[in-house]
């Protein structure tokens, strides 16, 4: 496939994306820039200065909602991306129903118990869909302990599994983007692999 | 009994162990996983109900906060 016909492919798909903080924000935007067709992004937070160590912000936008925010700064890199934005605290109920059409949903919360409610929701409710999670990212150093890992062909999980945030490791732009970016890679592999 | 556990072969005494007695004889206290057994999740509720048999495949995913 040329380049022109990879770009043509992947215009084709619908990703979702749960949570637009860290890791969110930064995937979005890397698929953003590989020309996703429609991104799906729901989230309930605003932005708060101190997200800005890692989230895809910019002091200007503190106070607006992440989700705005988000499409907004999507659109100012690839306006041919069709960004649909949902500002709802998402749950057991409403995760079928916002990401429902998406050939692939990215996990992109903070709070560990978040993550294991949207596996569950998602491997039961959406059964063959895709889902790849973030986990275990926290703090510096120890790059090559991020790995992507394939559980089974709905299930890709992206970190370390071992390092959670606390004051003392709290998390930093380097490795969330690191991460992040693995997620969005994830993802784009399984695109290419859709005939 | 061998199973495999996160990709390496594991051996118990037993013929069957339920989920909950998997995590107490490995020790496994942290609590925020998921399990997955021959590609089925298992929700939490059923860690005691669930038994894992001879030659099942089993992974075990941490989830840490942070994101």
């Amino acid at each position: 496939m040329r380049f022109s016909e990879i770009k043509t492919h992947l215009s084709k798909f619908r990703v979702g994306i749960a949570g637009a903080g860290g890791l969110g924000s930064n995937c979005a935007v890397a698929l953003a820039r590989s020309g996703i067709g429609t991104l799906v992004i729901a989230d309930f937070d605003i932005i708060e200065e101190p997200n800005l160590n890692r989230q895809y912000y910019f002091t200007d936008q503190i106070g607006l909602m992440k989700t705005v925010a988000l499409k907004e700064n999507i659109s100012r890199i690839n306006p041919d991306v069709f960004v649909i934005i949902h500002q709802k605290k998402l749950d057991r109920i409403n995760i079928p129903e916002i990401f429902s059409g998406c050939n692939i949903i990215v996990e992109a919360f903070d709070n560990s118990a978040m993550k294991e409610m949207m596996i569950e929701t998602v491997q039961i409710k959406m059964p063959g869909i895709p889902l790849v999670v973030g986990s275990g990212m926290a703090g510096w150093g120890n790059t090559n302990d991020l790995i992507s890992r394939k559980i089974d062909d709905t299930l890709y999980i992206c970190g370390d599994e071992y390092s959670e945030v606390s004051d003392s490791l709290p998390p930093f732009a380097p490795r969330v983007g690191i991460v992040a970016n693995m997620q969005a890679n994830v993802v784009i592999e399984l695109l290419m692999n859709i005939k | 009994m061998k199973i495999l556990l996160n990709d390496r072969e594991e051996e118990f005494m037993k013929e069957s162990v339920s989920v909950n007695e998997m995590l107490l004889i490995k020790k496994f206290s942290f609590k925020m996983r998921i399990i997955k057994i021959n590609g089925i999740l298992i929700s939490k509720e059923k860690y005691d109900t669930t038994f894992i048999h001879d030659g099942d495949d089993v992974q075990m995913i941490y989830l840490m906060s942070g994101g």
